[in-house]
């Protein structure tokens, strides 16, 4: 099988291409980039004036199954991710039961396989259970492919086990994804604290219940020498705190999500107590937004990740009090991107790409984010001009709770190819 | 009636939604509805006809008892509806209880909820005219208008008065409709308390904050005291109920200093011996019944206004 695309503006980090050039992919891999290529196929697709890309990674994923198929399956998953531009995504392990153990990162793993649409990498439960008190068995996670380890949803409470954790898989060579937030300072809290939570009467989750945590996360990083990426950074303390310790040489990495360089607390206020604007951690102020752009663009923040959180919309039907957190964003995040970074000239798409794809692909170990020739045949073509408007109807995602539902974004994929086979088509 | 302005609002969930001149419309209603519960036969035809629910899935008697008054007074036919919370988090959700509700053909909902936006998610999905009776740390509006009026009625006026807003304000409802609705008719507003009640970003709402008692009461023309619950000392906000006592209690003493002819409002129920001394709850200085008989004007006032409005 032969996919030809021709006359893209090709953008591959990796290897320093930013122009127009034709990719060709054979046999589920990236043969050859190069100005023109003549060769028959079995498909040839023009791509004037579209972004031709390596397929965008997301490393921190919610994808509900086993456990909440309500909310969300690996095949409706597998769908909104390639409508999204995302040829992999990483599941986070917070799935019922949790993937602590050989038998559920097995069953995940296969299933990604089975379904064939979107690359499916599994994270491991850093501790057995999430409960924070033993650390999982990461050998036998390792053995069962997993590539990262995460208590994502809580926090590592104990230091102690936070820092055998770190010693024990960086054995491994797996990194450790650490949910930031002391839950003592969080506590009962919904939306960021400051003046919006104090007008809307809304318990607060202060910016420094993530920012302490990160602060301990780093000092064990320092200690430890393992390897430590930090999840959904919200704050402008994180940022900074992150950027002094990667000044310092440390062995660490971090990942922020679009509706935290998109969206502040205003958007509880305007919105009239959405429950769509209620994720953890909350969305915070115009000075934190401006740091995490800020972030993205010196390379404190490396990659940009969904945190793909979706819930029926029985479940957030309900009182903001009540309303589980968390947003879906596989389908919304290249478009925001787009609006927010590229139109406002925060990153250029090289950069862009780096941080939705190559350095996702980096930190985890996988042999993605390029078109390097040999490279797994995962590649999107992105509309940057093409309008399309969020509704319950254009989303695949088995859930709708996303705050954009109901405008008109800016910037899509056209065509997602996945180990060399067409995905997903507009 | 006054006809400077016309009341378009299908609801009333909040003040800080909305102008000086709706919030005076108000209280010029009210005060021409005051006389109607002094009559011998207290009661006007205005809402003849109409339905309205009181839903309150928080319990309350005097909010409650005064709208229902305040309909009645108006004509209207009345149900009361009293929900624990805890029974409909395991099964119907509040909005499907609201809209069963509204199928029965409802002009007005009354609602209270434990949770800050509860009316605002209902007001968008039906119907019926929504009246807030307090959600969550949010807003009471009927609460601060009743407020507004009382101190009206007994200062003259409210532009360039100095209100004090005392005790547990992270959690009050009642001081964020007073700062909202006093800050749009010129009043200055300080907030005093304990720094651990007092929410961050308060200064934003355009209000001064006071540590000591004090010096917040000593060129005050009004007071308005919150209730203090022990939960909140039970959750580490405050040491203790006597060292609160001690140092934001109003008793004989702190009155001495304080200016002369403050008025004390408290929303109630009162906590004896706590937020104040029974000699100073009883004292001349306070109107805390006259703002329950006030309620009923302003409550009858909003239902009014709701119910005529145009379009």
């Amino acid at each position: 099988m032969k996919i030809l695309v021709k006359n893209g503006h090709v953008i591959d980090p990796a290897n320093k291409i930013d122009g127009d050039f034709d990719v060709l992919v054979e046999n589920g891999k990236v043969r050859e980039v190069s100005r023109s290529i003549k060769e028959s196929s079995e498909e040839t697709i023009d791509a004037k004036g579209k972004i031709v890309a390596p397929g965008l990674v997301d490393m921190h994923t919610h994808l509900r199954e086993p456990g909440r198929e309500d909310e969300e399956t690996f095949l409706t998953a597998s769908k909104a991710a390639v409508k999204g531009g995302f040829t992999s995504m990483c599941a986070m392990p917070n799935t019922m039961p949790p993937c602590d153990n050989q038998g559920v990162a097995g069953f995940i793993s296969s299933e990604g396989k089975r379904i064939g649409l979107c690359n499916i990498y599994v994270i491991g439960t850093i501790t057995k259970g999430r409960l924070g008190e033993e650390i999982s068995e990461i050998g036998e996670l390792k053995a069962a492919g997993v590539v990262a380890l995460s208590d994502d949803g809580s926090s590592v409470v104990n230091s102690a086990i936070m820092r055998r954790a770190l010693e024990y898989a960086d054995m491994f060579e797996l990194p450790i994804i650490a949910h930031c937030e002391d839950e003592a300072l969080s506590k009962d809290g919904v939306m960021n604290e400051g003046f919006v939570s104090t007008a809307l009467g809304l318990r607060g989750i202060p910016a420094i219940s993530e920012s302490t945590r990160v602060a301990r996360e780093i000092e064990l990083c320092a200690m430890t020498k393992g390897r430590l990426h930090i999840a959904h950074v919200s704050t402008k303390r994180s940022v900074e705190l992150i950027r002094d310790a990667k000044k310092r040489g440390l062995n660490i990495t971090c990942e922020t999500c679009p509706h935290y360089f998109t969206l502040t607390d205003e958007s509880v206020k305007i919105s009239g107590f959405d429950t769509n604007t209620k994720m953890n951690p909350p969305l915070r102020t115009k000075d934190d937004l401006e740091e995490i752009k800020k972030g993205l663009m010196d390379g404190t923040i490396d990659c940009i990740a969904t945190d793909h959180a979706p819930h029926t919309e029985d479940e957030k039907d309900t009182d903001f009090d009540s309303a589980p957190f968390g947003i879906i964003g596989l389908e919304t995040a290249l478009s925001l991107a787009i609006m927010e970074l590229i139109d406002k000239k925060v990153l250029d798409w090289p950069t862009l790409i780096t941080r939705m794809s190559l350095s996702p692909s980096q930190i985890l170990g996988l042999n993605k984010g390029t078109l390097s020739p040999g490279s797994d045949g995962d590649m999107v073509i992105i509309d940057p001009a093409g309008k399309w408007q969020v509704t319950k109807g254009s989303l695949e995602s088995k859930s709708k709770n996303t705050p954009f539902l109901g405008e008109t974004l800016k910037g899509a994929a056209v065509i997602t190819i996945t180990n060399g086979k067409i995905s997903y088509r507009l | 009636m006054p006809e400077t302005i016309n009341w378009t609002r299908k609801d009333l969930l909040g003040l800080e939604e909305l102008s000086k001149e709706e919030i005076e419309l108000i209280l010029e209603t009210a005060d021409s509805f005051k006389e109607v519960s002094e009559r011998p036969v207290k009661k006007v035809p205005a809402l003849r006809g109409k339905t309205v629910v009181n839903l309150f899935f928080e319990s309350s008697t005097r909010t409650r008892t005064s709208f229902e008054l305040a309909a009645k007074r108006l004509s209207a036919d009345v149900v009361n509806i009293a929900i624990q919370t805890s029974s409909v988090s395991k099964g119907e959700t509040f909005k499907d209880t609201a809209k069963n509700i509204e199928a029965m053909k409802i002009d007005i909902i009354i609602m209270r909820h434990a949770a800050s936006g509860a009316p605002h998610m209902l007001a968008r999905s039906v119907k019926s005219s929504v009246i807030n009776a307090g959600d969550g740390s949010h807003e009471h509006p009927t609460q601060g208008l009743l407020d507004i009026f009382t101190i009206k009625q007994k200062k003259g006026k409210i532009e360039g008065l100095k209100v004090v807003i005392l005790g547990d304000i992270t959690h009050s409802r009642v001081a964020r409709s007073n700062i909202w609705g006093l800050k749009k008719l010129g009043a200055e507003v300080t907030v005093c308390g304990p720094r651990t009640l007092i929410p961050t970003g308060i200064e934003s709402m355009g209000v001064k904050t006071v540590y000591s008692i004090k010096e917040a009461l000593k060129d005050a023309d009004v007071v308005n005291v919150l209730r203090i619950q022990n939960e909140r000392q039970k959750r580490g906000l405050f040491p203790s109920i006597r060292e609160y006592v001690n140092r934001f209690g109003i008793d004989r003493d702190v009155l001495a200093g304080a200016k002369k002819g403050l008025v004390i409002m408290h929303p109630g129920p009162i906590n004896r011996g706590v937020e104040l001394t029974t000699e100073v709850a009883d004292g001349n200085n306070s109107v805390i019944l006259e703002q329950v008989t006030n309620g009923i004007a302003v409550r009858m006032a909003v239902l009014y206004l709701i119910a005529q409005r145009k379009g």
